[in-house]
């Protein structure tokens, strides 16, 4: 059976800072990922990152993925298993790979899972017809494939993901008929709405979609006001017309391989619903399992990045491995406080504040 | 200037569109109208600090925290706009009121293709897109590198000043067609 001293499960943000940290401080890595490119969500974003110069802010998102990726491939200490699905972890540390070849067996003394997360669905009639997607997709068929999703979008959800793939639809040249959002307030940074009210995209607020229309695809939507407890407003739907509903309203923490193995989970909604217990190294319940990026709690990839490290490192200085490991542990922590330390910080803040409280033992 | 500031208003939050009050504060100095200078549309404190490190001439001030607002200081900017280029919120503008006669210059950062062309006229939006006029395209700054972003220079009539913030080249009409026209 092959055997490495740590295995990251997905390399997103997360997964490629943490396989880096790691390998940095002299493990043996395997780099474990189900799509056939390193990178995750970063391949598709094409705004600029913000952060600070130590998170690589003013870069461009699929540039940080390119950076990295070439870090992983310049590192022979970090194994490269693409097209690798991690179906499940076992005792005595094995992980079962679903490999283009078959199955593979993997003993891990580590494992780091950095998994993402998945979209939210959101009910309404018709949100099964074809037209209707995630934002994700929509990101994946621009930004990847190159493909229009459609001609004109509704796009439901102001949260920086709604906000900044709206205007990539408009940089493809897509129409954007309008963003809705439930809340009474934009809910993603205030600069990226600036950027799409510039370009004349109206935002409305206390919104949301009552219903798709179409037979086969969709047509338009019916939208309508909500009133301060979130209620819809009878008398207040209107029509708009477009070939395609985008929903970015929310994500949820990819935790499948972490309640498999048995983690103390929490359900925090602050950190988008349950996510495992970890301390301030990453790890979990389970000595030997540690997590970071949107799986531990979704927040955005400059903190996944730090949150990668921090992981990619408390795991290498626990097999005995250290480099400057402590001074390295303690500035990324530095970092990811710096990060959250702002009001847009303020529900991670309390998401994790309340996490901790859960205590890690039972 | 920034400390000043008592966070985005409730507008702005519900709109994305800065209001009179969020822009109060952005006013450049009475001695220091002549000749362009930065405007940092930035109200909300969020992880981003970008800005600092642009700036060649220390006018925007390193940040003690991330989360901080840019502070800006006008008597040190020369208007380059290395800074508009940088911002990853694309907030930052260079006007110049004093560009020419009853003309008023504006620097914007502009993200979409094709890019126009110098010399073309293009269509003048507001901070909420609405088309208030035409703009002169005065000269097009490619981005350096692919984490810039291309600055483009227009000139507008001076009353436009502080109205203007975004440029839309005309679908199937290019630059220097619609110049050739008017």
């Amino acid at each position: 059976m092959e055997s490495v001293e740590v295995a990251v499960v997905g390399a997103g943000p997360a997964g490629l800072s943490a396989a880096l940290a790691a390998a940095g401080q002299g493990a043996c890595v395997a780099l474990i990922e189900r799509d056939e490119r390193l990178g995750g969500q970063l391949v598709k974003q094409t705004h600029k990152f913000f952060g600070s110069e130590r998170q690589e802010a003013g870069v461009r998102g699929f540039a940080i993925a390119h950076g990295l990726a070439e870090a992983v491939a310049a590192e022979p200490a970090i194994e490269v298993r693409l097209a690798s699905t991690a179906l499940g972890y076992y005792s005595d540390k094995v992980i079962y790979l679903e490999e283009p070849d078959g199955l593979v067996k993997l003993r891990a003394e580590r494992t780091i899972i950095t998994t993402g997360a998945a979209e939210r669905m959101l009910a309404f009639p018709g949100n099964d017809l074809p037209g209707v997607y995630g934002a994700g997709a929509v990101q994946t068929l621009m930004n990847v494939h190159g493909v229009r999703p459609g001609s004109r979008v509704l796009m439901v959800g102001s949260g920086n993901i709604g906000l900044i793939v709206s205007y990539q639809l408009l940089q493809t040249r897509v129409e954007v008929a309008a963003v809705l959002e439930a809340a009474p307030y934009v809910g993603g940074y205030l600069v990226h709405a600036a950027k799409i009210r510039r370009a004349g995209v109206p935002i409305l607020v206390s919104h949301s979609v009552k219903e798709a229309l179409g037979d086969r695809e969709v047509r338009g939507a019916v939208v309508q006001r909500l009133d301060s407890a979130w209620k819809p407003v009878p008398g207040t739907e209107v029509t708009i017309v477009c070939d395609v509903i985008c929903l970015a309203t929310g994500l949820t923490p990819l935790t499948e391989l972490a309640w498999q193995v048995g983690c103390k989970m929490c359900y925090v909604p602050a950190l988008g619903g349950h996510v495992p217990w970890h301390d301030e190294d990453m790890r979990t319940t389970i000595e030997d399992i540690y997590v970071a990026g949107d799986c531990s709690g979704v927040e955005e990839a400059s903190a996944a990045m730090v949150g990668g490290r921090l992981a990619g490192l408390s795991a290498a200085a626990s097999l005995g491995h250290d480099r400057g490991v402590a001074g390295k542990k303690q500035a990324a922590r530095e970092e990811l406080a710096a990060l959250r330390a702002g009001p847009t910080g303020d529900k991670i803040r309390k998401g994790l504040a309340r996490l901790r409280g859960a205590g890690g033992s039972g | 200037m920034s400390e000043s500031r008592c966070g985005p208003s409730e507008t702005l939050r519900r709109t994305g569109v800065p209001t009179e009050a969020d822009l109060a504060g952005l006013r450049p100095d009475p001695a220091r109208v002549a000749g362009p200078v930065a405007v940092l549309e930035c109200f909300q404190r969020i992880p981003c600090d970008p800005c600092a490190a642009s700036c060649k001439r220390g006018a925007i001030a390193p940040f003690a925290d991330i989360n901080d607002l840019p502070v800006f200081a006008p008597e040190k900017c020369n208007g380059c706009g290395l800074c508009v280029a940088r911002c990853p919120g694309l907030a930052i503008f260079v006007v110049d009121e004093t560009f020419g006669p009853g003309e008023a210059l504006i620097k914007l950062a502009y993200e979409f293709l094709p890019l126009p062309e110098r010399d073309g006229a293009v269509v003048a939006l507001d901070r909420e897109g609405r088309p208030t006029g035409q703009a002169r395209v005065v000269r097009v700054q490619r981005p350096k590198s692919k984490d810039e972003s291309a600055v483009v220079w227009a000139a507008v009539p001076k009353s436009l000043a502080s109205v203007v913030r975004g440029i839309r080249v005309e679908e199937g009409r290019l630059a220097h067609e619609a110049s050739r026209e008017s």
